[in-house]
């Protein structure tokens, strides 16, 4: 269970507000994360705090392919990104970094600053601030067997040891 | 045996089955794999954990192109860790600066792409190699590490949505303007994790320049893939590069699509898409103010070809850039750079007032070779328009096609090449 603050974003948060390409000369997670978001909102590391969520509306990470982004917002220290949908690119991303997502149509219910108590597992929301529970859309059977195998790296090791 | 459409065919063949169905997930054989500048140090941390197996050289390309030659210190340091594994695993398909180009263009000139290939690469424009009939799509690093290590990869077979474009072309109309008024009646999520196939005799009209085009800017759709069924002008440019071992798959006449779109190319005109997203677009003749400009950019894996730099030409010819606009022209690959300087066109640009880089894909990405300054124009044939994706987040980027850029940059203005070429 995450419980977590509310960071609030809108549609089409792209991998460039993410992440800017000028700062994909490295792909050291520190450096990256403190650049987390920072066309989208410039102060947004200085006031984002270790365990905070990110809440947006539609297309969140749409555009390129960085896995610098997902990397970018883990470790900023954010707990979970929550959107009404994701771009394809990211949503793999996400879950094969190991940054905990979830897709919920009813986000523009959630307000900067609320407190959300984040069951991943499950994809249980309860807004305590509002008294509200939402639930997310389930999480693909395979992406979920992905996960329970320790993540795609996991997952190749054994197919490779498999295949020997 | 359900209906199929060239997508899904193609994913059932590389793993294996004789039907696969629309949301379904399924591990298939991949038959090249690649990775860039950017993307290749976590590839190959992925690959290198895993033990350092690669499941077949011969599959997998390295193209060090976003920040080469080497901006900045970190980015030489990205390029060693690309090059130091190429070296120690011996692998051949690597270009090296003077030889690379941006990878889009230079796989399929080089001959490594084929109809009905299964292909992945960690770069979001990978979609491009639609163009050829196969199946492409951008992943991030550790999927295509995955592909390294195994050979393969897991897709969730995609559902389609049929683009059919009849009639005939405008004059400065090109591929660019069909995909930006494709985007612009979707919206940037209106196929997001579907399959965009293009068809109609418009398509079939198009040069594979062109049709790379349309495939390339599907991801800015949300689209997984895009593709054109293989035909003669594609057989024509695979026998150029000596090709013919390859099977031609298409969608059967009954296949299922999410949705279906008309157009009439007779009603598309040269599109323009406005800041910040590439669905906000109008077409030319719709635009009533002035919007002057600070650059004009003609490149990248979108525009960078030899007949994007032929038309740009024809257009600066006898002209000069507006003063106190910058004209970037950035040939794709070395090969389309050594066509250009044989056919005079270098000639015309320098006379014209424009600078020309070495193959990059530098300022599309707002990586180096022309970055924009706080509250900068730039007309560009790249393929976003985000904030901040040139240059300075507080930037501005139109998206268009290399007629329109070139007659902008002499205008110093967005207009219509008409006002140019009389």
């Amino acid at each position: 269970m995450i419980v977590a603050k509310v960071w609030k974003f809108g549609d089409n948060i792209d991998t460039d507000l993410i992440i800017p390409a000028r700062y994909l000369n490295t792909s050291d997670e520190i450096e990256l994360a403190k650049h987390c978001m920072e066309d989208a909102d410039p102060e947004f590391v200085k006031k984002a705090k270790k365990g905070d969520c990110i809440v947006a509306g539609f297309n969140f990470g749409s555009g390129s392919s960085r896995e610098h982004a997902p990397i970018a917002i883990k470790a900023a220290g954010i707990s979970c990104v929550i959107a009404k949908s994701f771009a394809r690119i990211f949503y793999r991303n996400a879950f094969n970094i190991g940054l905990p997502i979830l897709e919920l149509p009813q986000t523009d219910k959630i307000d900067e600053g609320d407190i959300l108590e984040i069951d991943t597992k499950t994809g249980k929301i309860f807004n305590k601030t509002k008294n509200q529970t939402y639930q997310a859309t389930a999480i693909p059977e395979f992406m979920q067997e992905l996960i329970e195998s320790g993540g795609l790296f996991n997952y190749a090791k054994k197919m490779i040891q498999k295949g020997a | 045996m359900g209906k199929m459409t060239i997508s899904q065919k193609i994913l059932a063949k590389h793993a294996n089955r004789e039907f696969v169905k629309p949301g379904e997930i399924i591990l298939a054989d991949v038959d090249l794999a690649f990775a860039n500048d950017v993307t290749a140090p976590i590839v190959i941390k992925f690959v290198n954990d895993l033990g350092g197996v690669i499941a077949n050289k011969d599959k997998i390309a390295l193209i060090p192109d976003h920040f080469t030659p080497n901006k900045d210190i970190n980015s030489a340091n990205q390029c060693k860790i690309m090059r130091d594994f190429v070296k120690q695993n011996k692998i051949e398909h690597y270009w090296e600066s003077g030889e690379v180009g941006i990878e889009h263009a230079l796989l399929p000139e080089q001959g490594f792409i084929k109809p009905g290939m299964l292909i992945v690469g960690a770069d979001s424009h990978t979609c491009t190699h639609g163009a050829f009939g196969a199946f492409a799509t951008g992943m991030g690093s550790s999927d295509v590490g995955f592909a390294f290590a195994t050979g393969k990869s897991w897709f969730r077979v995609p559902e389609s949505i049929k683009f059919v474009i009849n009639g005939k072309k405008n004059k400065w109309v090109s591929g660019k303007d069909f995909i930006l008024k494709i985007i612009g009646t979707i919206g940037v999520d209106g196929a997001l994790y579907k399959s965009m196939e293009f068809c109609g005799h418009a398509i079939s009209e198009l040069s594979m320049d062109d049709r790379m085009t349309m495939c390339n800017m599907a991801i800015e759709a949300g689209g997984k893939n895009g593709i054109i069924q293989a035909d003669n002008i594609t057989i024509d440019y695979l026998k150029e590069r000596n090709i013919t071992d390859y099977e031609i798959f298409q969608s059967d006449d009954d296949a299922i699509y999410a949705n279906v779109y008309e157009f009439d190319a007779s009603n598309i005109e040269p599109q323009i898409a406005f800041p910040h997203l590439p669905e906000n677009t109008k077409g030319i003749s719709e635009i009533k103010e002035d919007i002057k400009i600070d650059q004009a950019f003609i490149g990248s894996c979108t525009n960078g070809r030899i007949s994007d730099l032929r038309i740009a030409a024809q257009i600066l010819k006898n002209n000069k850039v507006a003063k106190y606009v910058r004209l970037i022209v950035i040939p794709a690959t070395v090969e389309i750079y050594k066509q250009a300087l044989k056919e005079g066109l270098f000639d015309i640009f320098l006379e014209s007032g424009a600078v020309i880089s070495t193959p990059t894909c530098g300022p599309c990405l707002g990586g180096h070779m022309g970055i924009l300054a706080d509250g900068e124009v730039a007309i560009s044939t790249s393929n976003r328009n985000f904030v901040g994706r040139m240059g300075s987040p507080k930037s501005f980027v139109y998206l268009a096609n290399p007629a329109v850029v070139a007659a902008s940059a002499i205008a110093g203005k967005i207009i219509n090449p008409d006002e140019v070429v009389k």
